[in-house]
């Protein structure tokens, strides 16, 4: 047996470093002759500038150039990845996205001039030495105002601040409103799901290099895709052909989806060093994090479920309002649409869906994906719901779930909502936490929280979500702009150790622990003997890189292929080795042999003759042992679960405390289980920080309320109780080779709901009649809901 | 940060000469401070420690009175004020293991920001604020939010604590800054009992007098109970509304109450 194969808890190899203090981040990366960066950003939300005076500060101390919009004429905007098609048939509005703001100011924080200088100091300085005359504009915050008639526009050149009006499936609307006159019951619920700040432990940082004896081009950055940023900055911003143009992710300290888009400061940085000949370096401070990196989430949404006399659900609507921000990033129409409509199923049967999304520009930061990427939008909905409609009925939670599931035997199972889940068994997710999570005895537990004053909850909620994302053909047709394959190189040395070049980017998840296992499994030897190289575009594939829980699921099977080649190709070379015919050969434990014969070669051995193919069929193969593969999945990859958690309210004051949280997940097979209990353990600390804590907040003039940690709260280890994790329910994937589904989302998108079901259970409980509170359950808002 | 001067003097009258200069501060512990400097929204031209200076540090007890120096760290103060364990505890719940090494009751006191904790401690154990030229008595120092009977250039020398029969510090925190969202310090006294609200009130640090006298006729949780606050001048924003704080008032003085049995 391999030492480290599949199903091994190998210790993360990156730790090492990352512990020790020797991780190479982009911040680490010094260059001769480095000029620095300081952005200026606006202060206010939305405005004309009518002027920008630079020459006071073009002539301060050490500064090198002082760029406005005007240096960036001759520039593309950023592109937006996805173009959504609206209810009409129509493209959704498509504003240009300004590297520097162009005219108009459109969230605070947006760039509206950088000083270049020798310091970040003299930048700073002289970046006060900049005039700006500006007629403030009426901020646009609100979204349902913001579509009215009359609205203020954030974009005067677009017809409104409507991006798009999108129905899903459009085909079924009069369908679902008649299942919906015929309804026995209707449960409606309005909700929030509470914009949020990624803010990873490690801020962005880019820094641009220019090479004039080559004209090529060099970025490093904080990202989770090299590929893509390379892909997106040189075709479409800086007109820099690939071959030109090199962008190294190198460590990066946690990206949570804010890391996956292209970013201004990027092209900023690689523009402004080919312009001045120097290195030009750009390091966020939190601050700015907090002003410009993509937010998260922001849907204000209606659903409705409607039941037959029987508690079966017979159709559902919904009707979300999502905010984009002043500008479109990346993958931003793409989240309330296709990673959230096509989920609104759930894990149930209901035969009619209909979802409407209408996508509004206002004057905050742009939003886009973050952990989860409108799949906990879904969840949260459909989760939040099912449990007003329980208590509405009068009956379990988990009956109600239980009994409008999808059964085990209804898979391959295609829902109404464009999207066939290949496998699943949620009736086992469901059993296993109610089990774990002790639910038959936590009537005795309410009574001693009584006893001590307290008012104790038990919430439920399953989830579903698409990962391994996504099947390029499918994507492409539902307007992305991009493929979504992935992609690995496996080099085989003469000496029989390997080197992994992967597309994939590992920024937490762990990938140069895990991916070794399973090339350790597949050939037989130690995992020890397998290195992984990524993050940098000059020597690793053309790849789309790591986000939707994708990188096992399609990097993984990417790297599968390429050593299945690599082992038909070694296996020639035994059976050339051992005279024996290929078709005989086995490969076990790092040895070929011949079958029903004690002739064997080691793993090395062929390796050898590879390289020094001196008794070789030269003839028929070619010498070496490299092999690449490209892998584009059949569909999405469908992990599903149950969470259940326990809460304590303090009545006096309103404050919760999570007492504990059970997740029965089934991610299909699993490589790694330390590393997967890690990655659900940490989805559901950043679901705490949702549901209990996290509150992007933007007064009505567009000031963001929420810009620090003195008012943005994080989750701390104190908030985050013993987490019980399983994942031995698994239905394995049946389009990948690996059978894999993907975890790095799962406890993000399963976990709001369940807190807040709990919390709302507890009051009900205890005669407090609320329907709902929206997150954050701060202890404010739960002590209001309880009093009002 | 803009550049400025810095001095650390080994006495206060050093001290308090190197403050004459136009646009010189005061710097103790640096935990509001240097994070405004930081971010260039204040500029002094020099700033004077005053953490060199061996007098200002340290906690005695004597006579019933916990004396403690206005450069004395929080950690201090909660390792070594054991003869008022009520204030002891106190410190040891400000911000976090770094603050508490750093941040100083001085520097607290002066600042008044208005969800400090320590303010409402020298308030409701009618401590006496001691200068380099003067004693002030609590009840005349804290004058709203951020702002002190402090003259220009005055330094907080100590602080001289009157040691109640029993005390008791609530907190409860913001969420997001852990400083006080409310704080109630109840101080029980021979002559009465003191209930000093911090977090609260758009006035700053202030006392709940009408609690202090059902509290000082009858020392229990009870005594309490029909009273109302009222939420006019109460802080609202993002971590709670006015109305809620008044709430907050009230438990915590019931609990803090509770506490000191």
């Amino acid at each position: 047996m391999p030492k480290d194969g599949i199903g091994a808890s190998p210790k993360r190899r990156e730790d090492v470093r990352f512990l020790t203090g020797k991780g190479r981040y982009t911040d680490d990366i010094n260059l001769n002759g480095q000029l620095y960066v300081h952005f200026l950003r606006a202060d206010v939300a939305h405005a004309t500038i009518n002027s920008i005076d630079t020459s006071a500060a073009e002539g301060m101390p050490g500064v090198a150039h002082v760029f406005t919009s005007k240096d960036f004429e001759a520039v593309g905007g950023l592109p937006c990845g996805w173009q959504v098609t609206d209810k009409h048939g129509q493209p959704m509005q498509e504003p240009k996205h300004p590297i520097i703001a162009e005219g108009k100011i459109r969230h605070v924080g947006e760039i509206v001039a950088a000083v270049v200088a020798d310091t970040l100091g003299n930048a700073r300085d002289a970046a006060e030495a900049i005039e700006l005359d500006l007629t403030e504009l009426p901020a646009v915050i609100d979204m349902k105002k913001a579509v009215q008639d009359g609205a203020t526009k954030v974009h005067d050149d677009l017809t409104s601040n409507l991006c798009y009006d999108w129905g899903f499936v459009e085909e079924n609307k009069a369908a679902v409103d008649e299942a919906f006159e015929k309804a026995s019951h209707v449960t409606t619920l309005e909700l929030v799901n509470n914009r949020l700040v990624a803010n990873p432990m490690e801020p962005r940082v880019a820094v641009g290099d220019y090479a004039q004896h080559d004209d090529s081009s060099t970025l490093y950055t904080t990202s989770q895709n090299p590929h893509v940023i390379r892909l997106l900055m040189g075709a479409f911003v800086l007109g820099i052909p690939e071959h030109k143009l090199r962008v190294v992710a190198p460590d990066v300290g946690g990206g949570f989806g804010t890391k996956i888009f292209h970013y201004a400061e990027e092209a900023f940085c690689t523009f402004a060093a080919k312009q001045l000949r120097r290195p030009v370096k750009w390091t966020s401070s939190r601050s700015e994090a907090f002003m410009s990196d993509a937010h998260g989430r922001d849907h204000v949404s209606k659903i409705q479920i409607a039941l037959d006399a029987d508690n079966n659900f017979t159709a559902l609507r919904t009707e979300t309002y999502a905010n984009m921000g002043a500008y479109l990033s990346t993958f931003a129409p793409s989240v309330p649409t296709w990673l959230h409509g096509t989920l609104m199923a759930g894990n149930y049967r209901t035969p009619l869906i209909y979802v409407n999304v209408k996508a509004v520009f206002t004057n905050t930061v742009p939003v886009d994906a973050y952990r989860g990427a409108g799949r906990p939008e879904a969840t949260y909905q459909l989760e939040r719901c099912v449990d007003k409609c329980a208590r509405e009925l009068g009956v379990d939670p988990a009956e109600l779930r239980r009994q409008n599931f999808i059964k085990p035997d209804q898979f391959p199972y295609a829902t109404p909502v464009a999207v066939e889940y290949d496998t699943g068994n949620y009736h086992a997710t469901l059993d296993k936490a109610l089990e774990l999570a002790d639910v038959a005895g936590f009537d005795a537990r309410a009574a001693e929280s009584k006893a001590r004053g307290k008012l104790r909850g038990l919430g439920i909620s399953n989830y579903i979500e698409a990962c391994g994302i996504a099947p390029s053909n499918l994507v492409g047709q539902l307007g992305a702009r991009a493929g979504l394959y992935e992609s690995a190189t496996v080099r085989v040395n003469a000496t029989g150790g390997i080197v992994v070049m992967t597309g994939s980017h590992s920024h937490g998840q762990g990938h140069e622990t895990t991916f070794p296992q399973v090339i350790a499994d597949m050939i037989g030897i130690d995992a020890s003997q397998v290195e992984i190289v990524h993050g940098d575009t000059a020597n690793t594939p053309m790849g789309m890189g790591t986000y939707g829980s994708r990188s096992l699921a399609v990097g993984g099977s990417a790297m599968f292929r390429a050593t299945e080649k690599i082992i038909n190709k070694a296996k020639k070379i035994a059976a050339h080795l051992l005279e024996a015919s290929e078709t005989d050969i086995e490969l076990k434990d790092g040895q070929f042999s011949v079958s029903g014969t004690d002739k064997s070669v080691a793993w090395g051995d062929v390796t050898l003759a590879a390289y020094v193919p001196h008794n070789y069929p030269l003839d028929s193969i070619e010498p070496g042992l490299e092999e690449t593969a490209f892998y584009d999945p059949a569909n999405f990859t469908y992990p599903s679960g149950t969470y259940i958690c326990e809460v304590e309210v303090d009545e006096g004051t309103g404050k919760v405390d999570v007492l504990n949280f059970t997740a029965a997940d089934d991610f299909g097979n699993v490589v790694n289980p330390m590393i997967v209990e890690g990655q659900v353990h940490g989805g559901v600390g950043q679901g705490i920080g949702q549901a209990m804590l996290e509150n992007c907040a933007y007064d009505e003039d567009g000031q963001l309320l929420s810009a620090s940690y003195m008012d943005y709260a994080m989750p701390r280890a104190s908030d985050i109780p013993m987490i019980t994790v399983d994942h031995s329910c698994q239905t394995p994937c049946t389009h990948n080779p690996l059978g894999v589904k993907g975890c790095g989302e799962a406890g993000a998108i399963g976990s709001p709901p369940a807190l807040v079901n709990a919390v709302l259970d507890a009051l009900n409980r205890n005669g407090h009649a609320v329907d709902h509170i929206d997150m954050p359950l701060s202890p404010s808002r739960v002590w209001s809901a309880m009093n009002s | 940060m803009y550049n400025f001067e810095f001095v650390k003097p080994s006495s206060v009258d050093e001290a308090v000469a190197a403050l004459r200069d136009e646009d010189a501060q005061p710097l103790s512990g640096g935990q509001t401070l240097i994070p405004t400097m930081k971010q260039r929204l204040n500029q002094p031209s020099k700033l004077v420690s005053l953490t060199g200076i061996a007098d200002l540090v340290g906690v005695s007890s004597s006579g019933g009175v916990l004396s403690v120096g206005g450069a004395t760290p929080h950690a201090t103060v909660a390792a070594e004020a054991g003869d008022y364990p009520a204030l002891a505890a106190l410190a040891g719940q400000i911000g976090d293991p770094a603050v508490r090494n750093r941040g100083t009751i001085g520097g607290s006191l002066a600042n008044n920001d208005p969800a400090a904790c320590y303010p409402s401690a020298a308030l409701a154990s009618g401590a006496t604020i001691v200068t380099n030229a003067r004693e002030i008595a609590a009840d005349d120092y804290f004058q709203g939010m951020f702002t002190t009977a402090l003259d220009e250039g005055e330094i907080i020398t100590g602080v001289k604590f009157p040691i109640p029969q029993a005390a008791n510090y609530q907190k409860f925190e913001q969420p997001a800054s852990r400083f006080a969202l409310t704080g109630v310090f109840v101080a029980k006294y021979a002559d009465g009992v003191r209930v000093a609200v911090t977090g609260a009130s758009n006035d700053g640090v202030f006392r709940w007098t009408e609690a202090e006298e059902a509290l000082s006729a009858n020392f229990s949780p009870n005594a309490i109970s029909g009273l109302t606050v009222a939420s006019d001048d109460m802080i609202s924003d993002l971590h709670g509304s006015a109305a809620y704080r008044a709430n907050l008032v009230k438990v915590l003085t019931g609990r803090a109450v509770a506490a000191c049995a």
